[in-house]
C-alpha cells in the first residue's frame, strides 16, 4: 500500500497565484473549519488562549521579501499546503501503509486508523506540509477537501476545496493537472506554472504563478515622448534654495 | 532536527546490543553456560531496551503491529522486521549456547547477518532522507555500521578487532562531519528553489504564517545547542573514539575494559546527540531559517 502507483488517472491539485494573494489567510481560517469538523481526527490546538498558542494547520500562509537588483521591494504572500506529490516522499517511508496515494485522482491521505504516529512523513516531507496532532497522536494532512469535492449532498459550486472556495482574491485554483484542457492546466501554461523544490525530485502536482513585477517608483521602464523636450534647463536652485546652496558652498 | 532522547538512546544502544548479537553470532567469544548468558544477557538488554525507548516517541504504540507489513517499500519497517527477526534467531541461537553447550554454527551467523541487517536498515531511515542534506549520504550507513561492529567488540572483549573497528569508526565519524557541514550547500536547496522566486530577486522571510511555533519548527527546526557544536564534536570524538582505544592499548583488565565502554557509550550519545540537532530539514528555509 505504501507503494506509489506507477501512473494516476487523474492529477487533481491546486494552483496558486502568486500575483493576486493578498495574504489574507481566509483560506488557513476556511480549511481549518472545514477539516477540524469533517474528514478525520480534529486540528486540535494547543493553548489557545494562553502564552504560547499553537496548532495543527492544514494550510498556511507565508510572507516574503523580494528585493530586485534594481526596482522597489515586494512582498509576495505565499499559501502552502500538500502538494499532492507524483513521487510523494511521505507514502514510501510509512511503516504501516497509512500513507497513500490514490490512483484515481492522485490525492494523497493518510489512513488515521493505522496511523502509530511515528512522524517520519513529516522528516520526509520538504515543503512541511504534514503536522501531528499533539491531541490525535495521529498525522494531519490536506486532503484536498476530498469529502468536499465529490459530496453530492453541496450544491456544485461548492464541490471545491474549501480554501479555494472561500479565496476572496481567486488566488487558489483547482482542477485535474493531468488534463491539458482544463482551466487549471491552461493556466499553468499560460503564466510560467512552476515546481517548488524541483531539485528534491518529488515532482509536485500544485504549481505556483510566479508574480509579475510590480511597484516600479522609479517609473524607469515608462516612455514619456515629451520628455526630451522638457529637458531641465538648470540643475541650479533658485530662490531660497539658491541662497543655501551658495552660503553652504561658501562656509 | 529536534533530538528526542528517545531516539538518541535507542539508535544508540541498540546499536550496540546489534554489534554484540554479531560477535556472539560468529562465536567471538564462543563461550558457553553463565558467562554466555551474561552475554546475551546484556544484548538483549541494550537491543531489546533500545527498541522499547523508540515505542516511546510513537503516537499510537498500541497499533505497533501495523509496522511490520510495509518492508517492501519502507526502511522503518524493514528495521522492525529484522530486529524481531534478530531477536528470535538469537534466542534460538542462545539456548544452544547457554543451556546446551553447543553452538549452533548457521543459525549464529544467521543472527549476526539479521543484527547488522537491522543496523543497515536503522542508518538507512536516515540516510534516505533526501530532506536532510547531512545525512542524505553512503557515509552515514557506514558510520552506523562501523560503530555497532567497533562498540559490539568492545563489549564482546574482542579487544585487537575493538582497536581496528573503532578506528575505522572514528575516520568513518571525521569524514562524515566534514561531509555533512557541506551538505546543505550541495544540495541545491535554497529559499530561492523553495519558494521559486529566485529569478525576481534577493529573498527574505518577512512573516511567518503564525506569531506562534508550530510542530514544524519543534521537529525540524531545533537551532538550540548548535552554537557549542564544536566543543560538543570535541568531547564527543575524545570519549567515543580516542580514550576506548588508549584504554584497550594499556594491558586488558576488566576495569579498564569496563571504563572503555562507559566513555564509548557517553561519546556516542554526544556524537547522535549532535546528529540530530547539527541536522538541517530544508522546511527551515521556509522560515527563513537552517
Amino acid at each position: 500500500m505504501t507503494s506509489l502507483p506507477t501512473h494516476t488517472q487523474r492529477k487533481l491539485g491546486l494552483v496558486f497565484d502568486l500575483d493576486t494573494c493578498v495574504g489574507c489567510h481566509a483560506c488557513v481560517v476556511s480549511c481549518k473549519g472545514w477539516n477540524t469538523e469533517n474528514y478525520g481526527a480534529p486540528l486540535s490546538d494547543q493553548d489557545p488562549y494562553g502564552a504560547e498558542p499553537s496548532g495543527t494547520f492544514l494550510n498556511r500562509v507565508h510572507s516574503y521579501e523580494v528585493q530586485p537588483t534594481d526596482g522597489a521591494a515586494q512582498l509576495v504572500h505565499f499559501p502552502k499546503s500538500c502538494l499532492h506529490c507524483d513521487n510523494a516522499p511521505c507514502v514510501t517511508v510509512c511503516p504501516t501503509g497509512a500513507s497513500y496515494k490514490r490512483q484515481e485522482d492522485g490525492i494523497v491521505l493518510v489512513n488515521e486508523d493505522a496511523c502509530i504516529g511515528c512522524g517520519l512523513c513529516a522528516w520526509a516531507c520538504p515543503y512541511g506540509a504534514r503536522e501531528m496532532d499533539m491531541a490525535a497522536k495521529v498525522m494531519k494532512k490536506c486532503t484536498l477537501c476530498v469529502d468536499r469535492i465529490y459530496n453530492e449532498n453541496l450544491p456544485e459550486v461548492d464541490r471545491v476545496p474549501a480554501c479555494v472556495r472561500t479565496c476572496p482574491s481567486n488566488a487558489r485554483h483547482f482542477g485535474d493537472l493531468a488534463d491539458p484542457g482544463s482551466a487549471v492546466s491552461q493556466l499553468v501554461a499560460a503564466r510560467g506554472g512552476m515546481d517548488l523544490m524541483p531539485e528534491q525530485g518529488t515532482a509536485p502536482v500544485n504549481k505556483y504563478l510566479p508574480p509579475r513585477i510590480k511597484d516600479r517608483l522609479d517609473g524607469a521602464d515608462q516612455i514619456d515622448i515629451l520628455a526630451p523636450f522638457l529637458a531641465p534647463v538648470t540643475d541650479q536652485p533658485k530662490g531660497f534654495l539658491g541662497w543655501l546652496d551658495k552660503a553652504l558652498e561658501k562656509l | 532536527m529536534h533530538p528526542a532522547p528517545s531516539i538518541i538512546a535507542f539508535t544508540t544502544l541498540s546499536g550496540l546490543g546489534f554489534g554484540l548479537f554479531f560477535w556472539l553470532g560468529i562465536g567471538m567469544p564462543g563461550s558457553t553456560g553463565m558467562v554466555a548468558f551474561v552475554f546475551f544477557a546484556i544484548a538483549y538488554a541494550l537491543a531489546g531496551g533500545g527498541l522499547i525507548a523508540s515505542a516511546f516517541h510513537l503516537g499510537h504504540p498500541e497499533r505497533g503491529l501495523l509496522a511490520f507489513t510495509q518492508w517492501r517499500s519502507s526502511w522503518l519497517s524493514r528495521e522492525a522486521v529484522l530486529a524481531v527477526a534478530t531477536l528470535a534467531v538469537m534466542g534460538l541461537y542462545a539456548i544452544g549456547r547457554i543451556f546446551l553447550g553447543t553452538a549452533w554454527v548457521p543459525l549464529g551467523w544467521l543472527g549476526a547477518a539479521l543484527a547488522q541487517g537491522t543496523v543497515l536498515a536503522t542508518a538507512m531511515i536516515y540516510a534516505q532522507m533526501k530532506t536532510v542534506p547531512r545525512w542524505r549520504s553512503p557515509l552515514t550507513p557506514a558510520l552506523f555500521l562501523s560503530l555497532s561492529l567497533g562498540g559490539g567488540a568492545l563489549l564482546a572483549g574482542q579487544v585487537t578487532w575493538a582497536l581496528i573497528l573503532l578506528a575505522l569508526a572514528g575516520a568513518v565519524q571525521l569524514a562524515w562531519w566534514w561531509q555533512g557541514d557541506r551538505a546543505f550547500a550541495a544540495s541545491g536547496t535554497t529559499m530561492a528553489s523553495a519558494t521559486g522566486l529566485g529569478a525576481a530577486g534577493q529573498i527574505r522571510a518577512f512573516e511567518p504564517p503564525h506569531t506562534g511555533p508550530n510542530y514544524l519548527l519543534r521537529e525540524m527546526v531545533h537551532v538550540i545547542g548548535r552554537k557549542h557544536a564544536r566543543k560538543l564534536r570535541i568531547m564527543a570524538f575524545g570519549l567515543g573514539y580516542v580514550l576506548p582505544v588508549v584504554l584497550l592499548l594499556i594491558p586488558f583488565s576488566h576495569v579498564m575494559g569496563a571504563l572503555a565502554v562507559i566513555s564509548h557509550v557517553a561519546g556516542i550519545l554526544a556524537a547522535r546527540w549532535l546528529f540530530f540537532a547539527e541536522a538541517e530539514h530544508v522546511v527551515g528555509l521556509y522560515y527563513g531559517k537552517r
